[in-house]
């Protein structure tokens, strides 16, 4: 069944390490749908959030795959119900002073955030699961939406346990 | 053009240096990772002096490589090595796969080395063909400078990233001081778990600049960790299944070689009594003349072998990757079996074919333990064999490996190779090109051990043969080397027959000349009407390159065979010459074909023996009786479907 999955990737935060993992993806035929890096409290260590939509054979393949990357260092899966997952949007809604309170009313409605205010356009930066920002954007096309950018998702497990913990050896 | 050719660059003074520390004596060469080597530490030099020391350590023999503008700084502190041989190949191409002859003839790590820019890309099919054949080999590269990396500066092309998907692992040196390790790293990456090709790439400034060498060096991998040591409840129910199974097969590839397991293959396979199959990567890898040996399965296997995957109900797969060569078409390979499948690499594991009972191990490990296994199982009883052996022989006794003498009287291509094998024997190692000669020295010579049978497989890299025989012959000096090349791949890397001569490394050729891209020209004549086009090298019709004339021009003895009782008298010529290269052309005819075949993404159930013979179709009889012949005309139902197979599939 195609579904889709995120992938936490610890990896050595070494040069090219992103070109390889994408270049996997790419020329063993699977399409990412977002990918988030960043640090990790490890400084030589950063992490990758991948969603990627495939079978579930060909996944454990792509896994397997990244694992022989000599820089990957741990993959883990993360099941969207015993994780936290989030993506970060920031959209330019034209909102002249007629209809400002409106945007700003549907604005609170999703706990988003004004950031930057003109007499032409409204800001916006929101935080949340894909699901809640496209039904956010959904509220907000009827005013105009002029510019909008979207993060790829990252994301956490749940509970008190740390999968870098146990990857990175002193 | 007003640039300099690097390549005759006049050389940069050589950098100040300090006193060179005392050589300590070589270290054991038995061990090529990790010998137990003395300790440096901070001894002054500069880069390239610590790129040299550090092959020295790491017990480096040999590098085939051709100097250039940035790789130059390298080739200073080489020339005074005394323990590191430059071999000055004529192609960089010539380099990468001499040094997967020389990995593939011992199982150490092969180097090879180049400039920057087109010297580093000419090394790219060597390290795709090493990176699918899993050889362990280090490319090192120059680099232009660090300022100009990124600058389209001359000679520069982005090396580490041309090479990242046909890499093991590669790396760019950014600062001297890390050599040692980049080195350490490289030669450990390529040789352990799966093997594969490193690269490493050096700019030219970290070559120069003045650095201190310690050795040896820790290495920082905290991703590698292959599994070497398998699954104890695996290997019991793998046992189990081995000991119960009424028609199993014991599927060999390449990997079984690699981790030296022949005897304990060998071990195994008498223990159960169970058939054995050997791929195109693991001829050798158990005798030849074992009763139990069924020889090659895939596309331009045998018959009994083929037959035996398909109607087996337990594959066990050992270091081999269910490669659409071997599988045919994948819906209908081996319907009934159910997979034991060991191999190091876990991606390998169900890739292709879903496996019952997945086995992650180093093969000689895994095949130890799997003898242990099944001995204890057996106390419990085993399954009769009996039938499935009488079924197996017959297929044998009725569908033998065989040729027909040409009709128009030419010479036999199988027959010469099949002399070749008889003559020089199972202690002579064999390197082929690929195409139709290298089915045929595949099928038609005997191989009795490991590492006696080299050849690009999983590439299929044309011009592989003369420069992986040099390679071998350098490591093997004490065995004769025999490269069977076909005339088109001949003409693709020839050139390092004068670094055969020059070096001192006398290896046998013998090219199988037919005038034609002859496997090409087979799938011609099958799947496209006999419409040739573009196979004919008018290597008969034209004697364009001579090939007597051309191997003399090298500095090689040339000789030439164009009559069956020419054949023998030859083979024995070039077997008394030990001082030079030896290039006999066999001019054979052109027709012959490689059978039996299974042709491409076509079920191995349609296997034919000949043309038109399917053994294996509609149930258990033949589809045709009696003697084998290879002229029967292909029935044009079949010849359609089978082109529509080809051209989805492409030729090979």
């Amino acid at each position: 069944m195609t579904e889709r999955h995120t992938l936490s990737v610890l990896v050595e935060d070494k040069p090219g390490v992103l070109a390889r993992v994408a270049g996997l993806f790419s020329r063993r035929g699977f399409n990412i749908e977002s990918l988030a890096v960043g640090p990790t409290e490890h400084p030589s260590v950063s992490r990758m959030t991948i969603v990627v939509a495939v079978d579930d054979f060909p996944l454990e393949q792509v896994t397997k795959q990244l694992n022989k990357l000599v820089h990957v260092i741990k993959i883990v899966e993360l099941e969207p119900s015993a994780s936290v997952q989030r993506e970060l949007l920031l959209v330019k809604v034209r909102a002249d002073p007629t209809v400002r309170s409106q945007v700003l009313e549907i604005v609170d409605l999703f706990r988003a955030k004004a950031v930057d205010v003109t007499p032409e356009a409204v800001t916006i930066e929101a935080t949340g699961t894909s699901d809640k920002l496209a039904a956010l954007l959904k509220n907000l096309e009827p005013y105009g939406i002029r510019e909008m950018v979207q993060s790829g998702m990252v994301a956490v497990g749940r509970g008190p346990r740390s999968i870098t913990a146990a990857a990175i050896r002193p | 053009m007003t640039t300099a050719n690097p390549r005759s660059a006049p050389k940069p003074a050589p950098p100040p240096r300090p006193a060179p520390p005392a050589k300590p004596a070589p270290p054991a060469r038995t061990e090529p990772i990790h010998p137990p080597a003395p300790r440096f530490d901070h001894v002054p030099m500069t880069g390239a002096q610590s790129l040299v020391r550090s092959l020295e350590e790491i017990g480096c023999e040999v590098v085939f490589g051709i100097p250039g503008g940035t790789i130059l700084p390298a080739y200073d502190p080489l020339l005074d090595s005394t323990r590191v041989r430059h071999v000055l190949v004529r192609h960089e191409q010539g380099a990468g796969h001499a040094a997967t002859g020389y990995a593939q003839a011992t199982g150490k790590v092969g180097v090879c080395m180049a400039t920057s820019g087109p010297g580093a890309t000419n090394l790219v099919t060597p390290i795709a063909d090493a990176y699918m054949d899993s050889i362990p080999l280090v490319a090192i590269t120059g680099q232009q400078t660090r300022a100009l990396i990124g600058t389209d500066a001359f000679q520069e092309a982005d090396i580490t990233g041309i090479t990242m998907p046909i890499t093991k692992h590669n790396m760019l040196v950014t600062r001297p001081e890390d050599i040692p390790r980049a080195i350490t790293e490289a030669f450990h990456l390529a040789s352990t778990g799966r093997p594969g090709p490193v690269l490493v790439d050096i700019p030219k400034d970290v070559l120069q600049e003045e650095t201190t060498f310690t050795w040896p060096v820790e290495m920082e991998l905290p991703g590698y960790r292959p599994t070497t040591r398998p699954h104890g409840k695996q290997i019991r129910e793998a046992a189990r299944l081995m000991t119960s199974a009424r028609q199993p097969v014991l599927y060999v590839g390449g990997g079984v070689i690699k981790a030296e397991a022949a005897a304990e293959l060998k071990e195994l396979a008498e223990l159960t009594g169970i058939p054995v199959v050997t791929t195109l990567m693991a001829r050798g890898a158990f005798p030849d003349s074992h009763p139990q040996h069924l020889g090659m399965p895939g596309m331009h296997g045998t018959v009994a072998a083929v037959a035996a995957m398909q109607r087996s109900d337990l594959l066990v797969a050992l270091g081999a990757r269910f490669d659409d060569r071997v599988t045919g078409k994948l819906s209908s390979f081996a319907p009934n079996a159910k997979v034991i499948h060991a191999d190091i690499d876990p991606a390998e594991i169900s890739k292709n074919r879903r496996a019952d009972v997945p086995i992650v191990g180093d093969c000689k490990e895994v095949i130890a333990e799997l003898i242990e296994a099944v001995r204890a199982e057996q106390a419990n009883g085993r399954a009769d064999l009996t039938a499935w052996w009488a079924e197996l022989d017959d297929l044998r006794r009725r569908f033998p490996l065989g040729y027909d003498w040409p009709a128009d009287g030419s010479l036999s291509p199988e027959y010469v190779i099949e002399r070749i094998g008889a003559i020089a024997g199972p202690d002579a190692v064999y390197v082929a090109g690929v195409g139709q000669h290298q089915m045929w020295a595949a099928q038609f010579i005997k191989y009795e051990k490991p590492r006696s049978w080299l050849n690009s497989g999983g590439a299929g890299t044309m011009g592989f043969a003369v420069p992986a025989a040099m390679g071998a012959k350098l490591a093997r000096p004490d065995d004769v080397v025999w490269c069977i090349d076909g005339d088109g791949c001949f003409q693709m890397t020839n050139q390092e027959l004068a670094t055969c001569a020059i070096e001192g490394i006398p290896i046998k050729v013998a090219v199988i000349n037919n005038g034609n891209l002859g496997m090409v020209r087979q799938w011609q004549n099958l799947f496209y009407s006999e419409r040739y086009s573009n196979t004919d090298l008018g290597t008969h019709k034209h004697r364009i390159p001579d090939f007597k004339l051309l191997a003399e021009a090298m500095g090689c003895v040339g000789l030439r065979a164009e009559s069956k009782d020419e054949v023998d008298r030859v083979i024995q010529q070039a077997m008394e010459i030990n001082d030079q290269p030896v290039v006999i052309d066999f001019v054979v005819g052109a027709d012959a074909q490689v059978w039996p075949m299974v042709a491409a993404g076509t079920s191995n159930d349609e296997i034919m023996a000949a043309r038109n013979i399917r053994p294996l179709f509609d149930g258990d009889e033949p589809a045709i009786k009696g003697t084998v012949t290879a002229d029967t005309k292909v029935s044009t139902v079949t010849a359609a479907a089978l082109q529509e197979e080809a051209e989805e599939s492409g030729a090979s």
